[in-house]
């Protein structure tokens, strides 16, 4: 695949000619004899089989008679085709010319049937099922073992595999696919068989559920209905959904979904299939979080302050639009924007070209959580217009360093990469980082244990890195001077690709359409003369604003001090950036979200807009690949960022020249990228963060801490199953860090930092000597809230 | 020659000092003089010595064991392991069992031999969970042996090193094929690997495995003493050497009788006193209830791999369960298709689910319900089974319904007319009372 890739046609490899049902096909060595058959349009009826699982010839559905195995000698008996590689000459009769073959297939289905309730009117699988399916296409139409007086197996049902997965064991032809896909792809062997014979089936520990952050897809490719989730169990017949293909909004992965909806509601989300990004899996998150919009708070209608009672009350969208144009225009460019990082590129460049060209400001910054001026650079300079790093360079990768990235936990989808990659080729991964996380055990990667605040001297210190490696560094990095600049002269130095993986699904589409204080959409840099001349050109205005703008944190101290008087905000809590509800209140905030959140409350204009489902988009993944998506719901209450900036704008009589998302990225298109020069890359020498002279003492504790895949953002709120499967909230750390504070196992303890403390179980983890990780955004425990942000100094003792 | 058949057809070698003192002592078998002069030879002329023995795998399949020896890549850089068989679970057969009671030494020494021809320095004997007595008196020859210098580091001065794991099975029939048999071993389910890539080339723990049947094991001690061509002078043409021919059922005196291959059933009956008083042969398996079934027209068949292939069904374990004109071949099928249905280890589609339906099938018929249609479906269910499966397991589980359909539609039928089986199951007992109707 890499192959083809890198030289832009198809290599022949080395390729076998057999003859299916009579037809000559050449196809590549070592492919099964089931997926030949598929390219002469023969579909032999299959169960256990999946591409992307190893064989296992367990279910013996795909029988075909082998008269020549390519040695002049055929086989006695008919072979498992899903298990047979091809031979040159080889000769395949499959139920098509067979009548041996095609006997076999209806025997092994009329076995599958004996023990299978056959209550498809009742089961979520019916109408979509390939026992069904199949059972309609290669067996008999009346049960001779019902007729006979044969008597099923039955069991209770259904049992959960976990507050989520329901197993209805009656159901289950125990084909293996979902106990294979935990073992092999996920790597969290949680379920297992058990018993024999018929009464073989898929099993649990006790006291060990099936806790994965990827179970959902073992329900997906349950080729029965004996999986089922919680979220969607009897909710809704196949054939009465309408779906929609998409692309997660949880994450920077660009993952491939399908959202199927009826009558006005997402009922379920798929996996998409996507060869080049997710393959055909999601995670958990991805698959069961959309509730999220469709709580009781979302928002229905504009709101606008009463000058007379100073509350807020629903509005018109045109009075809307001209109360937020007054407020803007009253604060004459002391302006602020915070977009958040969970635009689609439409609304980014909608919000990005407002700032410029409405509110004639560079004072925008995407970036809700820890951020530098050197992040900013290093965006500006690395990552903006790179496509460096695929999805399947790491594949091809022979080593992969992260650094400041928990890929299980920020990018599930690159997580399963890195597992399949050591798996199939061994692939070295290396993590830079302070704990030996489950995640790094299962794609058997190598920990360099490393303080929070030493990242960079770690990685300038690894020896080996060649153009074989790829760099992946997280956004964590942002708060650790010195480590994207040692990132980035590493990849200079050594010739490894360097990606950089955000966590928010339009984080780098936020980059590219220049939601930053010194870059411009396109990879414009804000200080390069010919690129504002080139961008005012493309835009037909005078002039692009020259000063750089100010950053997040620099917008809420200007907000503080009274030095900006007004705020454009969407999609950021507010708490991450320690804004204040007085400086709120101060200011005008024109405020964007899909729900009611703690400023929307302080807003003096509130605008519904559109979640994802209600609009089309693009998101740009962390490889900087285009991940186009169209709209499933029709909604009226919403209107997408794009059109409500627009509204604002041309009540501010300074338009943005489109309204729609499509008309965005047709603009966008039209402006393209910068082709100048870029921005240099950020030269922060290491070590100089606070905590990089903090020696590793009982008490001089250093925090680790980043976001779990399921915690407490809203964008998880409406499924409780899915709350059910987070990870419990612990602190971790070595087990002599612990008994230098006088702490066991299981014990509760406090854990202080800057902001305050926050009382926890401990456990031991392996964790780097002189830190303790805790999660930072559990479920009622928000250490990044409670406590601090990764490096800072902490301490832990006993709970009182 | 060892042994004098002057007055009798058999062979006794494995079962030679079976009513010894203390058979199963060290002290009793002898010095272990086959390991020794093993030692002097090459480890290629082992095997080529084995090979030229003609000795075929005692296990049921009678695959060439020198050749399979042979198969063993020398240049895999890998650990090379020797795993003995012992899961004797076969329903009828009971050779290793008593061979490994009486006389453990000779496995023992035929593992030392064989490890040694294939290069292994580590060799597991997996012995069935039920035999807690055999676990244990193997257990204890192993470890006499390593207390006598034959186990150990560089035994003998030879240079050679070798350990022997006695490992216990946990009660499944489908350990006794050889890969569930390596999942086993590796602490594992218990279910049957896909191949290739065979046990020869990533076996036990993915590295080169030979698995032999303990009985192929314990005749290579015999071939080394005494020589390929003694060992090849008995036996047929093709199949060569002697073997334990376990006798069982309706029989006078039960037993296992070691004889030349291509022996007649009509002989070891004779051997064995004859049927029981007053009664005929019905029926009878050659290899274990995995082997179609034969009747007493085949009296004669010669015991070999090629003489009851011919017959129609296969020497397998030669596990011989005779059973006389008392006993229902209905009933007698259906308690074996139970065993296969609790048996199956639930891995494929055919096996796990047409093992349920057989016994249901089989059950009304016993019971005189259904109809004689209901022979033709299990015929059919049956030729859904054969050769569908993942494994032998079903293909055994075939065997004596369609053998006994074969040979005895009559008394299916007999079942449907009268409502019910018109044998009296008393009197196929060794409690029947004289009046009990035959």
């Amino acid at each position: 695949m890499t192959a083809t890739q890198d030289a832009g046609a198809v290599v022949k490899s080395d390729e076998v000619t057999l003859t299916i049902d009579g037809i000559q096909v050449s196809v590549p060595k070592d492919t099964l004899v089931i997926r030949a058959a598929e390219e002469i349009g023969v579909q032999i009826p299959r169960f256990c089989d999946h591409p992307l699982l190893e064989p296992v010839g367990a279910c013996r559905q795909c029988l075909v008679d082998v008269p020549d195995a390519g040695n002049g000698r055929g086989f006695p008996k008919p072979q498992a085709s899903c298990t047979l590689p091809v031979a040159e000459g080889m000769v395949v009769n499959t139920q098509a010319t067979s009548p041996v073959a095609d006997k076999s297939q209806q025997g092994v289905m009329e076995f599958l049937l004996i023990n299978h309730p056959l209550d498809c009117p009742v089961c979520d699988k019916g109408g979509e099922c390939p026992l069904q399916n199949q059972a309609m296409s290669n067996g008999r139409g009346e049960s001779r073992f019902a007729e006979s007086g044969g008597v099923k197996r039955t069991f209770p049902k259904p049992i959960n595999l976990s507050p989520q997965v329901l197993l209805d064991r009656e159901r289950c032809i125990v084909c293996q696919r979902c106990t294979r896909f935990s073992a092999e792809i996920a790597g969290d062997p949680f379920i297992e068989l058990i018993e024999r014979g018929a009464q073989q089936q898929i099993g649990i520990a006790e006291g060990a559920e099936f806790l994965s952050y990827f179970s959902g897809n073992t329900i997906q490719i349950c080729p029965v209905g004996a999986l089922t989730s919680a979220a969607y169990r009897f909710r809704s017949r196949p054939f009465d959904l309408v779906s929609t293909p998409s692309i997660t909004e949880h994450d920077a992965s660009g993952s491939a979904i399908r959202v199927d909806h009826r009558r006005g509601k997402v009922m379920r989300r798929l996996a998409g299939n996507d060869p080049l990004v997710n393959e055909e899996w999601i995670t958990d998150k991805d698959r069961f979080g959309f509730t999220w919009a469709r709580q009781d708070d979302r928002l229905t209608h504009p709101q606008v302050r009463d000058e007379d009672t100073g509350e807020l009350r629903a509005a018109s969208w045109p009075e809307a639009f001209a109360v937020a144009a007054r407020g803007l225009k009253k604060a004459k460019g002391k302006v602020g924007l915070l977009p958040g990082g969970r635009l689609t590129a439409e609304d980014a460049y909608a919000w990005s070209k407002f700032a410029r060209v409405t509110v004639r400001t560079n004072n925008i910054d995407f970036r809700s959580r820890p951020h530098s001026a050197e992040e900013a650079a290093f965006l500006a300079s690395t990552v903006v217009l790179s496509t460096t790093v695929t999805y399947a360079d790491l594949e091809s990768a022979k080593r992969v360093v992260l650094v400041g990235l928990e890929p299980e936990d920020e990018a599930g989808s690159i997580f399963l990469r890195l597992r399949k990659a050591n798996r199939a080729t061994g692939l070295e991964v290396v993590s830079i980082g302070a704990v030996n996380t489950r995640g790094l055990r299962k794609v058997n990667g190598t920990l360099v244990p490393t303080r929070p605040g030493d990242e960079a001297k770690a990685l300038t210190d690894l020896t080996d890195l060649d153009s074989s490696t790829v760099i992946l560094v997280g956004e964590r990095l942002a708060g650790v001077p010195g480590a994207l600049s040692a990132a980035a002269a590493v990849a200079q130095r050594t010739g490894a690709k360097l990606a950089w993986v955000p966590r928010r699904a339009g984080d780098r589409g936020a980059v590219e359409t220049g939601c930053l204080p010194a870059l411009l959409p396109g990879g414009r840099p804000v200080a390069d003369a010919a690129a504002r001349v080139d961008l005012a050109a493309a835009w037909d205005v005078e002039q692009v604003a020259d000063a750089e703008g100010l950053d997040a944190h620099g917008i809420v101290a200007a907000l503080e001090a009274g030095d900006l008087e007004a705020l454009v905000i969407g999609g950021v809590d507010p708490a991450d950036l320690g804004i204040r509800k007085k400086a709120l209140k101060k200011a005008f905030v024109v405020a964007l979200e899909v729900r009611s959140s703690a400023y929307t409350e302080l807003a003096d204009v509130v605008f519904p807009v559109a979640p994802a489902s209600d609009k089309a988009g693009t998101f740009v993944n962390w490889e900087g690949r285009v991940r186009s998506f169209g709209k499933v719901l029709d909604n009226p209450h919403s209107l997408p960022d794009v059109r409500v900036l627009a509204g604002i704008a041309e009540e501010r009589g300074r338009a943005i020249g489109f309204r729609t998302p499509e008309a965005a990225w047709a603009e966008m298109t039209q402006v393209g990228p910068w082709t100048g020069a870029r921005a240099s890359a950020p030269e922060v020498s290491t070590g100089s963060h606070s905590t990089g002279s903090v020696q590793a003492t009982s008490t001089g504790l250093v925090l680790a801490s980043w976001k779990q895949l399921l915690d407490d953002g809203r964008l998880q709120d409406g499924d409780p199953h899915l709350a059910a499967t987070a990870r419990p909230a612990v602190i971790l750390a070595s087990a002599a860090t612990l008994a230098g504070a006088g702490l066991a196992d299981g014990d509760r303890a406090t854990l202080t930092g800057p902001l305050g403390s926050i009382t926890l179980p401990v456990a031991v983890g392996e964790v780097a000597d002189g830190v303790v990780w805790a999660p930072a955004s559990a479920p009622g425990a928000s250490v990044r809230h409670a406590v601090g942000a990764a490096g800072d100094a902490v301490t832990i003792g006993g709970a009182k | 020659m060892t042994t004098a058949p002057n007055q009798s057809v058999l062979t006794p070698v494995l079962t030679k000092n079976w009513g010894d003192e203390q058979s199963w002592k060290l002290s009793a078998y002898g010095d272990y003089a086959a390991a020794k002069k093993a030692f002097g030879m090459q480890p290629d002329d082992v095997i080529t010595a084995v090979k030229d023995s003609g000795l075929r795998g005692r296990g049921g399949a009678g695959f060439p064991t020198g050749m399979k020896w042979s198969f063993i890549p020398q240049d895999n850089p890998k650990p090379k392991y020797l795993v003995v068989n012992a899961d004797e679970s076969e329903p009828g057969t009971c050779k290793d069992i008593p061979l490994m009671m009486a006389n453990p030494h000779v496995l023992v020494e035929g593992v030392i031999i064989s490890s040694y021809a294939i290069r292994a320095n580590k060799a597991f004997i997996y012995i069935r969970g039920e035999v807690l007595h055999v676990i244990r008196r193997v257990q204890a020859a192993v470890a006499e042996a390593h207390a006598a210098g034959h186990l150990g580091k560089d035994i003998h001065g030879s240079g050679y090193d070798l350990d022997i794991v006695v490992h216990a099975g946990a009660g499944a029939y489908i350990c006794g094929e050889e890969t569930a048999l390596l999942e086993g071993l590796e602490g594992r389910r218990g279910q049957p690997r896909l191949r290739p890539p065979f046990p020869a080339v990533a076996g036990l723990y993915a590295s080169p495995t030979v698995i032999n049947n303990v009985e192929s094991i314990a005749s290579v001690p015999s071939i080394i003493a005494n020589g390929a061509d003694w060992f090849s002078s008995m036996g047929t043409e093709k199949s060569k050497g002697f073997g334990i021919f376990s006798l069982s059922g309706h029989v006078a005196k039960p037993g296992q009788y070691e004889a030349p291959l291509g022996i007649t059933l009509r002989k070891l009956i004779e051997l064995a006193g004859g049927m029981r008083a007053g009664h005929e042969l019905k029926f009878w398996t050659p290899g274990g209830s995995s082997t179609p079934l034969l009747t007493a027209e085949h009296l004669d068949v010669p015991l070999d791999f090629e003489g009851v292939g011919e017959a129609g069904s296969m020497l397998g374990t030669r596990a011989l369960q005779l059973f006389d004109e008392t006993t229902c071949v209905v009933r007698a099928v259906l308690r074996w298709t139970e065993f296969y249905k609790h048996e199956s280890c639930g891995k494929c589609t055919p096996c796990r689910e047409g093992t349920w339906w057989l016994t249901q099938t089989l059950s009304r018929l016993e019971q005189g319900q259904g109809s004689a249609e209901d022979l033709d479906l299990l015929v059919d269910q049956c030729d859904n089974i054969l050769g569908r499966s993942f494994c032998a397991l079903g293909d055994g589980a075939t065997s004596p319904i369609t053998s006994s359909i074969q040979y005895f539609r009559e008394e299916y039928l007999a079942h449907l007319e009268q409502g019910g089986c018109p044998f009296d199951p008393e009197a196929s007992t060794v409690f029947a009372t004289a009046g009990a109707k035959a």
